[in-house]
């Protein structure tokens, strides 16, 4: 058998449903989401680690799709767009990216969503600079990042009401 | 406006419940938010092929040979194409156009044959069941290159000894073009101060997110190619194929859903993928080629590399007397088909000190061809470097006569109330607003209040800079771009309705997306001229079956000509829906009117019936309507730009910023825009195109270079060595708006996308050069780097 060749069975969690698959030993966790389970939603923009179009979660930490194998992956709990979608815990941000039109090509927008749902959840009241550092890792060639920021800002002061409210 | 007038309906301000400048939200954008969205690469088939090239790893290389034999063994390969394999299916082409006179070029094939002209340009293709074994077979293929001398530095390019890179073509030089207008001489004899200076412009390129991506699909039994591709002009690359592979166009469709970004880099026609198309023609099965990110950098066109020696003469009042440039652009092997490299230049000879009023103008630009990657035609075509010139020269003609900067542009923009006029080079602007424009940017930075900031600080050893620059852009290009010269590219665009039963409509419309929002404001548009609910509008763009025929959206036209014709039709579909109402409810066309998906009475706005009702009688009951009323529920109409080639827009911007003078860090503080591109049809999406904008300007002025070794190696060809502008480097954007429609449409927009990209580099290096003054340090190269800054100031 040819290294190329090589598969390994692995078993994961990914948005929530038990998935079962053989994987060539090569294969990126991203690829193998992409391509074994469509989950066409993380996106590739540069296979090599800087630009952050293929943020995933992997247990609960927000990862570059492209660094990790799907081997790696192996007995754990993956969590992409689509899941975050279904599960609501980003309804907010993804209303206020569209209000605030933080999004264009949206090629960006699932990884970009992903690490906002980070920064969310370590820093629930983050400042302007807090919010650029945050998706720093995360390349928009589209919007000029001002919108995301302001998008990011609304959503805090929206759940900060929301709270007080309650 | 009386309320009899408002009734008429005759503009879009008369309308009802109107959509048009108000920033509502993108109906399509949600899809995106939710990663649901159709990039090419999200797209599945049965029996897809993948294929990858093997790049020549010269920049000019004879091709004596490919072993291919170990390759078409390995796992999974299901074809080894050589260049000559896919000429038989796919003609080569010449990126030349009969407008740009003398401009030349060699034929280029979609995989090199004899010669490979690049680091980077494909010679050989490899077909298998998977992108991975694809890329395992071509490190099998064994290629014989012989190394040939290479012509690099463009500096050089023309002098004798240099080697010619097509020989049959006699020398480097694809294209000058020379203006000589006015009394140059005279004036620069005459003038108080000459300044001058060498501009140079680095290469650089697009990085749109998602990479160039197309799959090709030919089904034998249909007779059908359909392509589905990441690009901005669908009928265009349809004529192409058509054309390359000898197909009549019935057989081909290209299909463009959702495209990752485009800045101008997915409007050309790229070797490697007319080779995945001529490869689904040869395999009968569709073929995917996305080209990963290392070979987008050698593979996508590169833009800007340019050299200006230019000078400027002012008298002692301030006021500009002439501009003398020279430009010299470096574009690769070939001229990039079909809309050709020597526009860049020619846009520099055209805009170069286009805000003022100045009448004496020399300008040559020489276009010259090189073993690089091939240069092309990206956002803000040629702008940001006439912008640069212009507004560098106007900075150091200011501080020659000591004048504010500020104060000189004021002494010498076309005046608002100049127009229409005609620019120095010739250029013709139907009507510009510079000086509400210059105002309004002072106010909004509070330009007096920050210059005393400046001081302030200066004095305490803090360097602070402000940077102005004016700009004008290009926008609604007419056929005088590329149809005149022959190129098959729509200037004209159409829209068609569809009224459905339940009183929604259907909008396809040749103008497409790439995330600027043209739907939303192409719905916007309809939903107004129409008289429903933005709802009930869908917007179909990107398909060569089912829109009317179209340019696709470059040089800012998508709102200015796609929004035109969609308001025209807009506007007939009304009229066809009140003749029939008028008939059902006994009443006339003129005492009825379309709001919110009801017909109402005009004068009272009461509702007489429904769409959906109007729809229902229409379609299924029609033999409750009288013989001779025929409903006409579908309409189309479309618009091209006649009275002006082009329409201008302007706008000034403003950087403020603050160099590090020990370690040459620039760190931008704020930007301002102020822009007219007539009647805002939505002012979110208007201005985030302007901060986009901006921030791909800023990556060209600080960080974008293509980097390029003696032997025409690209040496940071990947994402992490080739720098694009992050979140926490960039500056918040203040973004305000003069309004100036124009008169050669109803609805009077003007194209918006380009304008940030144009002016941003000018006003971010002329604020560097403000913080350096203290110095009399000056950086006049991009991207100005710590290490620019640092030579500057004499410390490397
Ligand atoms: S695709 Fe993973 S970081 Fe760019
Ligand atoms: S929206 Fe296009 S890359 Fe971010």
């Amino acid at each position: 058998m040819t290294p190329a060749a090589e598969t390994h069975t692995i078993s994961l969690i990914v948005n929530g449903e038990r998935v079962t698959r053989a994987v060539a030993a090569r294969m990126h966790l991203v690829d193998f989401l992409r391509e074994q389970l469509d989950l066409t939603g993380s996106h590739l923009g540069c296979e090599h680690g800087v630009c952050g179009a293929c943020t995933v979660q992997v247990d609960g930490i927000a990862v570059r799709g492209c660094l990790m194998l799907a081997v790696q992956a192996d007995g754990a709990t993956v969590v992409t767009i689509e899941g975050l979608t279904d599960s609501g815990v980003l309804a907010d941000v993804q209303e206020a990216f569209l209000q605030r039109n933080a999004l264009q090509c949206g090629f960006c927008t699932p990884g970009m969503l992903t690490t906002i749902a980070e920064l969310l959840t370590v820093d629930p009241d983050p400042s302007r600079d807090t919010i650029r550092d945050a998706i720093s890792g995360n390349y928009c060639r589209c919007t000029g990042y001002h919108a995301i920021v302001d998008a990011v800002q609304n959503v805090v002061v929206a759940r900060r009401t929301k709270e007080a409210a309650e | 406006m009386s309320v009899i007038d408002q009734m008429k309906g005759l503009t879009f301000l008369d309308r009802p419940n109107s959509y048009i400048g108000r920033s509502v939200p993108r109906p399509n954008a949600k899809r995106l938010v939710q990663g649901r969205g159709t990039y090419v690469d999200d797209l599945r088939m049965p029996r897809l092929a993948h294929v990858a090239f093997l790049r020549s790893p010269y920049a000019h290389a004879r091709i004596r040979g490919l072993a291919t034999s170990a390759a078409k063994a390995a796992p999974g390969v299901i074809m080894v194409a050589t260049g000559a394999d896919i000429a038989k299916v796919c003609t080569p082409w010449v990126g030349v156009l009969t407008h740009f006179k003398g401009l030349k070029s060699a034929p280029q094939y979609a995989v090199a044959i004899e010669r490979a002209c690049w680091a980077g340009e494909a010679i050989c293709a490899v077909v298998a069941n998977s992108r991975a074994e694809a890329e395992d077979a071509i490190a099998l293929i064994e290629a014989d290159l012989e190394p040939l001398p290479v012509t690099v530095d463009m500096e050089t390019a023309l002098d004798p000894g240099t080697p010619i890179i097509h020989a049959e073509l006699g020398d480097n030089l694809a294209f000058e073009r020379t203006l000589d207008v006015g009394d140059v001489d005279g004036a620069f004899r005459d003038a108080a101060a000459v300044v001058e200076n060498t501009f140079s412009v680095g290469r650089h390129t697009g990085v749109t997110l998602e990479p160039r991506s197309i799959i090709a699909d030919w089904n034998e039994g249909e007779e059908k190619l359909t392509v589905y591709h990441s690009f901005q002009a669908p009928h265009m690359m349809q004529d192409i194929v058509c054309k390359h592979l000898g197909l009549p166009e019935a057989s081909v469709r290209v299909v463009c859903k959702d495209v990752g970004g485009s800045f101008g880099i997915k409007v050309h026609i790229y070797p490697d993928e007319m080779a995945t198309v001529a490869l689904a023609k040869i395999l009968k099965r569709p073929v995917k080629f996305i080209a990963d990110r290392l070979e987008s950098f050698v593979s996508d066109i590169h833009a800007r590399d340019h050299r200006v020696k230019a000078k400027m003469a002012v008298s002692a009042e301030g006021e500009i007397l002439a501009i003398e440039m020279d430009d010299l652009t470096g574009i690769g092997p070939y001229s990039v088909y079909p809309r050709t490299s020597a526009v860049e230049a020619n846009q520099v000879v055209n805009l170069t000190g286009g805000p003022y009023k100045h009448q004496n103008y020399r300008a040559r630009a020489r276009v010259v061809f090189q073993n690089k990657v091939p240069m092309c035609q990206y956002r803000a075509v040629g702008h940001p470097i006439a912008v640069m010139v212009t507004e560098g020269l106007v900075d150091q003609a200011a501080a020659a006569i000591g004048m504010d900067p500020a104060e000189i542009r004021r002494r010498n923009v076309i005046r608002d109330d100049a127009h229409p006029s005609i620019a120095a080079s010739g250029i013709k602007f139907e009507k510009l607003s510079h000086q509400q424009s210059l105002e309004k940017l002072l106010t909004m930075m509070d330009y007096d209040g920050l210059r005393k900031e400046q001081a302030e600080l200066r004095a305490k050893g803090i360097y602070r800079g402000i940077g102005l620059a004016a700009f004008i852009e290009i926008t609604n290009p007419s056929a005088a771009f590329y149809g005149v010269g022959g190129a098959r590219i729509s200037a004209q665009d159409g829209c068609t309705l569809r009224l459905n039963p339940q009183g929604g409509v259907i909008a396809a419309i040749g103008v497409t997306e790439q995330g600027q929002g043209t739907e939303s404001v192409i719905a916007q548009v309809v939903a107004t001229a129409v008289g429903v609910p933005m709802s009930d509008v869908r917007v179909v763009t990107g398909d060569t079956d089912a829109t009317p025929y179209g340019g696709g959206t470059w040089a800012c036209r998508a709102a200015g000509i796609g929004g035109e014709a969609a308001w025209q039709s807009g506007k007939a579909l009304r009229a066809n829906i009140l003749e029939v109402a008028a008939v059902i409810l006994q009443s006339t066309p003129d005492a009825l009117d379309v709001r919110e998906g009801k017909i109402v009475d005009k004068a009272t706005g009461v509702e007489r019936m429904t769409l959906a009702e109007l729809g229902r009688v229409a379609y299924f009951r029609p033999d409750t309507l009288p013989a001779d009323l025929k409903p006409e529920f579908v309409v189309t109409r479309h618009y091209v730009p006649k009275d002006y080639p082009f329409a201008f827009t302007n706008g000034m911007q403003a950087s403020y910023l603050e160099v590090d003078t020990d370690t040459g860090f620039v760190k931008l503080l704020k930007h301002w825009c102020v822009e007219d591109c007539g009647t805002v049809l939505n002012p979110q999406l208007v201005d985030e195109q302007i901060r986009g904008g901006i921030v791909q300007g800023i990556g060209a002025a600080l960080f974008e270079h293509c980097r390029y070794d003696s032997q025409g190696q690209m040496l940071n060809g990947s994402m992490a060595d080739y720098l694009v502008p992050m979140s926490s480097e960039m500056p918040d954007m203040e973004v305000g708006h003069v309004v100036t429609p124009t008169a050669s449409s109803e609805l009077g927009a003007k194209g918006a996308g380009e304008a940030g990209t144009a002016g941003a580099p000018a006003a971010v290096i002329n604020a560097i050069n403000d913080a350096l003054r203290p110095f009399n340090a000056h950086v006049s190269v991009q991207p100005a780097r710590p290490e620019e800054i640092l030579r500057a100031l004499g410390k490397v």
